[in-house]
């Protein structure tokens, strides 16, 4: 049951799927003209139209940007998934046989209602959006995905926190004979993360069933994950079966792996490079040139507030 | 039957297109859309690979050499040490100027703050007199030991190249772990060659 709501954005503004494949088609080979010849090598441009299939979103939310689609093949192609391996094409190649059904999620700690819930009981009664948002890689790389999720606040609320419940932590299933990026163990599997209580509940921050007004394949996290669009990808969280709501602020994974690098709060912030990148541009998937990376990812007018006075150099 | 000299120029072809075939392949593949979503690391990620090999290859012809039929591997050593400089200068010339676009900048700033880019320049660096000195003219003119002497920094540009490979890996360090330890074979052997050498001829 799709529900309509008008939004800001009419879908004949979202540029079509036909339009933007070509023009990153058009870039990518002129990009990779540039290789050919640093190469040596005589890189005949061939003809770059290329067919698309154009997409729009059904239930379009007003927090979607009219910004280029990523592609369908390029966000379900190029991914980080270290549960299935390290390169970015592992995840698509190695979850074959990942079973995403049934499912269910472990709701635990500071809730008046802990329970292990089916998830189609979790979805009962929520609208799926398509909700179309910048997606930043820690790696200096971004896309632009549209999502199929509800607002995680909606949960939030049926649980019922308690007064105690200051922060919420996410696990990732652990099914090593499933996901052989666990067998490797390079990470203190499974993948824990968290976001504060106001974070967590805040309108931007969805639960993803789908892509593409499509379900999530299993490379991207399927049946469901996080998306926090202002915070570093690594944040939003994948193929969760836990949630649980607790009074200290959770340690992730990637905190545990490397303290220097990641902190807890990982928002999207030019101005604090990591080791091994600089934050200050990124390269969105399917362009040449690198552009200028924006505070919370380009979303500080709806969450800047909510770090107020915190010193973000040290909070990182 | 064709001549000896025939033959070694066939067999020279022959291994300066295999050499040169990654290089090719992976701007076919470029040219064609075939690299992933984000070409320009792939890109990187494949030139920098075939530096690192290459590197390994040609300190690999020492030890190989002395096994019975191999000794005219030596005669290929150069050719692999310049096509490890010419991967080297891909991968360099793909992060100047496709990745950073030639934005000075960013590249000094990487340069002096992220370890990795450092050791990827340092190794780079001592691969530039190598390059450059690795003509018989050169050789000639500096003489035999001078030479040797010099020539030795691609050991040190190879272990460069392995901390590089170590330091950008986020989590699973197996692979530069590999090309760490096959490194640490050849100069634990160059070591043991130059101790046998001292030995066994007397101090001047
Ligand atoms: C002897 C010199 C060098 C060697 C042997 C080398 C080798 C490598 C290797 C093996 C990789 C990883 C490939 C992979 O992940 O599959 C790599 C990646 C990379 N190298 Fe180098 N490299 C050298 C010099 C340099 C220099 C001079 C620079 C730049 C100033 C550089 C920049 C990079 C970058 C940006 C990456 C990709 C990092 C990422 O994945 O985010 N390298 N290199």
């Amino acid at each position: 049951m799709l529900i309509r709501r008008r939004s800001d954005i009419p879908s004949s503004e979202i540029t079509p799927e036909s339009a933007y494949i070509n023009r990153r088609k058009f870039l990518r080979k002129g990009s990779l003209a540039l290789a050919g010849m640093t190469l040596g090598s005589a890189g005949i441009l061939r003809a770059v139209m290329q067919d698309g299939k154009s997409w729009k979103p059904s239930n379009p939310s007003r927090y979607n940007t009219t910004e280029d689609l990523t592609s369908y093949q390029d966000a379900t192609t190029y991914n980080n998934y270290y549960e299935y391996g390290m390169d970015k094409e592992d995840p698509e190649a190695m979850s074959g046989s990942f079973k995403p059904q049934p499912w269910s999620v472990a709701v635990e700690g500071e809730v008046k209602k802990p329970a292990t819930y089916r998830l189609e009981d979790l979805l009962k009664g929520e609208t799926l959006e398509d909700r179309i948002y910048r997606l930043r890689c820690v790696e200096a790389w971004s896309m632009v995905i549209p999502w199929l999720g509800f607002p995680l606040a909606h949960l939030i609320k049926r649980f019922e926190p308690t007064s105690k419940a200051r922060f919420v932590e996410f696990t990732t299933i652990l099914r090593p004979e499933e996901m052989p990026g666990q067998q490797r163990r390079y990470l203190p599997f499974p993948y824990v993360e968290g976001l504060r209580m106001d974070e967590a509940m805040h309108p931007l921050t969805i639960l993803a069933t789908g892509l593409y007004g499509r379900s999530l394949p299993n490379q991207n996290g399927a049946p469901l994950r996080l998306v926090v669009p202002w915070k570093y990808g690594f944040k939003s969280i994948k193929s969760i079966v836990k949630i649980r709501f607790v009074q200290e602020q959770p340690t992730s994974t990637w905190m545990i792996a490397a303290p220097g690098d990641y902190g807890f709060y990982s928002n999207v912030n030019p101005d604090v490079s990591h080791t091994r990148w600089s934050q200050a541009k990124e390269r969105r998937i399917g362009d040449f040139l690198k552009r200028k990376t924006l505070p919370f990812n380009g979303y500080a007018d709806e969450v800047a507030s909510l770090y107020s006075g915190m010193d973000l150099d040290k909070n990182f | 039957m064709t001549s000896p000299l025939v033959q070694r120029r066939i067999i020279t072809a022959v291994v300066f297109a295999a050499a040169l075939t990654p290089a090719i392949l992976l701007a076919w593949k470029a040219a064609h859309g075939l690299l992933s979503a984000n070409p320009i690391k792939d890109i990187t990620e494949e030139t920098g690979t075939w530096t690192l090999r290459f590197l390994v290859i040609t300190l690999a012809i020492r030890p190989l050499r002395r096994l019975p039929g191999l000794a005219r591997l030596a005669g290929y050593r150069r050719m692999m040490g310049l096509f490890a400089f010419f991967y080297g200068f891909l991968h360099f010339g793909t992060y100047v100027g496709l990745d950073q676009f030639f934005d000075l900048s960013m590249i000094i700033d990487d340069v002096m703050k992220r370890p990795f880019i450092t050791a990827g320049v340092t190794a780079f660096a001592l691969m530039i007199p190598l390059a450059a000195t690795s003509t018989k003219g050169m050789i000639r003119r500096m003489g035999g030991a001078r030479w040797k002497l010099l020539h030795r920094l691609v050991y040190a540009s190879a272990t460069g190249g392995v901390i590089h490979y170590l330091w950008l890996i986020k989590a699973d360090k197996q692979r530069p772990l590999i090309y760490g330890a096959i490194l640490a074979v050849l100069l634990g052997y160059r070591i043991w060659e130059y101790w046998k050498q001292r030995r066994t001829t007397p101090a001047r």
